[in-house]
């Protein structure tokens, strides 16, 4: 898992350097819960929608969509499309938008997401729909930032989910503690998190963000699960890059080459 | 295509009854309300299919995302509440969610424009059809009497895509005959003139036709042209009108910025340069009145219409 992690990591990299803009430290911290989300936890098929069984996929929603770059880095590697494709991110005319858009019919993307706050809702309908349609075998993974859970719409949504009994549905919050003008504590504080998702109707889970196995476990349990489940990843931003990890900084900047080659020196040790 | 006999029904009604003949044939379609189900009328469907209304509560945002949701799943999705919280409140989910995917997602405010009354500012949504005819691959439809909004709510069924529809709280006295068939590809010529040119649609095309009445009366003849379909805008009938008669009076229920008179204009200067006149609200905010006393005051019935088109056919 850390051969293919570093890989990813490596490819995000470089897709930032070459589009000279995107989102490294948000992408960097859940990069690994997306990897093991992939490649040990959900059913997606590779063929995506060519696939016989694609109607029971589980469904994953990147709701913090400026980390597109590890969602497109992740699928590529686990081979929905090919890693050429990576080259063309924020490109004119390329499928890789600069954030997730279902337009472009890139397989693996579900749906649209980048103004924040919205993914959620979007989760919330889709598992309305699997279970108006008795389909028993998906389940909806939604990822969003914690910056991003100071958006009202999101508490809206996490009402809905409880009050409509949704067990077919499971949010993760990669909590790397930062957003862009800085600590999100100091800028408008969420804690304490797990007890509100608690008084909000989630069996709420806590771990390590970048501990492989503690993810996989856990990603596991949450898909068998029949209660509505909310995991809190733990993880740093800008995570597997020395100078990046922990600095706000490094929310939406590109690195340089330098910095490039010094990043992808770490990722290779 | 006009009917004779002008009955007076609730177009609430008529969307919450459609909506049941709708759901009966097409389990497909789902129905959701921001706990205004008893005004719009979706109480109805939620009476006869409960599995498959979802009240989201006084929270337009996560409607708006849950439709998104139900729809990215192929459901065909009716939400609804009242225009101004239907579209200001949740715009960004409208444009970012709904329309940027092209969801299915059929948006069907009531309490469109200033005939709210006694409401008030705060929920009389002028600018709801200037908000949604800017987003791209949104459809926006202003359907004028109950036999057209059972026709336009059954298309939107039937048509893939997001649409805007906006009906009023009013009730609506009946316009077209049972033979009239809604044609969302054109503008619908409704009375034939040669001196000028009147754009309508929803509550204030019956004002116009008895306008236009009236006009007739003292020698002036007015070509009056239905435009239902705002988005995409059909220029074709609005361009032979205006090269016949030169000048064009636009009239609506909403602000004269960014609506129908806007989208006229915006027709015109390219196809048929013309002088118009935009009859609506002005840059101003509603007020609390009696819905009759409102149109009055805000120069919306047929009298002030008249009246205002008297003196620009003056206007040299």
């Amino acid at each position: 898992m850390k051969t293919f992690t570093n890989a990813v990591r490596q490819d995000i990299l470089k897709m930032i350097h070459n589009a000279k803009s995107g989102h490294p430290g948000g992408a960097f911290s859940c990069v690994d819960i997306l990897s093991v989300l992939y490649k040990k936890v959900m059913n997606v098929p590779i063929e995506w929608d060519k696939a016989i069984d694609f109607n029971q996929r589980d469904r994953f929603i990147l709701s913090k969509g400026h980390a597109s770059t590890a969602l497109y880095a992740v699928l590529a590697h686990c081979g929905y499309f090919s890693k050429d494709l990576l080259k063309g991110f924020r490109m004119l005319g390329s499928k890789l938008q600069g954030h997730p858009s279902s337009r472009t019919k890139l397989p693996g993307i579900e749906v649209s997401t980048g103004s924040l706050g919205q993914g959620l809702s979007i989760g919330v309908g889709m598992a309305l729909a699997l279970r108006l349609d008795e389909n028993k075998d998906s389940k909806v993974f939604v990822l969003m930032g914690d910056g991003e859970m100071q958006e009202g719409s999101v508490w809206e949504s996490l009402m809905n989910a409880n009050n409509q009994h949704l067990n077919n549905l499971v949010v993760i919050v990669d909590k790397n503690n930062l957003q862009i003008d800085g600590s999100t504590c100091d800028i408008k504080s969420l804690e304490p998190l797990d007890e509100k998702l608690k008084a909000f109707g989630f069996e709420v889970y806590s771990i390590d963000g970048h501990n492989y196995e503690q993810i996989e476990q856990t990603m596991i349990e949450v898909k068998k699960s029949t209660k509505l489940c909310a995991v809190i990843a733990n993880t740093v931003k800008g995570k597997g890059v020395s100078f990046m990890e922990n600095q706000a900084g490094w929310h939406g900047k590109a690195p340089n080459d330098e910095q490039l080659q010094k990043a992808l020196e770490e990722l290779n040790a | 295509m006009l009917s004779k006999n002008q009955e007076i029904k609730s177009p609430r009604n008529v969307y919450g009854e459609t909506l049941v003949e709708l759901g009966a044939k097409n389990p497909n379609i789902v129905v959701l309300d921001a706990d205004l189900s008893c005004s719009t009328q979706t109480c109805k469907f939620k009476n006869a299919y409960p599995e498959r209304f979802f009240n989201c509560g006084i929270a337009e945002q996560d409607m708006m995302g849950t439709a998104a949701g139900l729809a990215y799943e192929g459901k065909t999705v009716f939400a609804s509440t009242f225009a101004m919280f239907a579209t200001a409140r949740c715009l960004d989910q409208i444009r970012n969610t709904i329309c940027y995917s092209k969801l299915n997602v059929k948006i069907v405010a009531t309490h469109g424009g200033i005939t709210v009354g006694e409401d008030g500012a705060s929920h009389q949504a002028l600018e709801d059809i200037a908000y949604m005819r800017s987003i791209p691959d949104m459809k926006v439809i202003i359907p004028s009497d109950c036999n057209e909004v059972k026709q336009v709510i059954e298309y939107a069924a039937n048509t893939k895509g997001p649409m805007y529809i906006r009906i009023p709280r009013t009730n609506l006295k009946t316009i077209f005959s049972s033979e009239y068939k809604f044609n969302p590809n054109t503008g619908v010529k409704i009375r034939d003139g040669k001196d000028l040119t009147i754009v309508s649609n929803g509550e204030t095309l019956i004002e116009v036709l008895n306008a236009a009445e009236k006009l007739h009366a003292v020698g002036i003849e007015a070509d009056v042209l239905h435009y239902p379909v705002v988005k995409p805008f059909h220029h074709i009938a609005l361009k032979e009108s205006a090269l016949k008669t030169k000048k064009v009076v636009v009239v609506e229920n909403h602000s004269v910025i960014g609506g129908l008179g806007s989208a006229v204009c915006e027709t015109l200067c390219h196809y048929a340069p013309s002088k118009v006149y935009r009859i609506g609200t002005k840059d101003t905010f509603g007020q609390s009145g009696e819905q009759r006393q409102l149109m009055e005051f805000y120069g919306l019935t047929d009298k002030k219409i008249y009246e205002k088109i008297i003196r620009f056919m003056d206007v040299k």
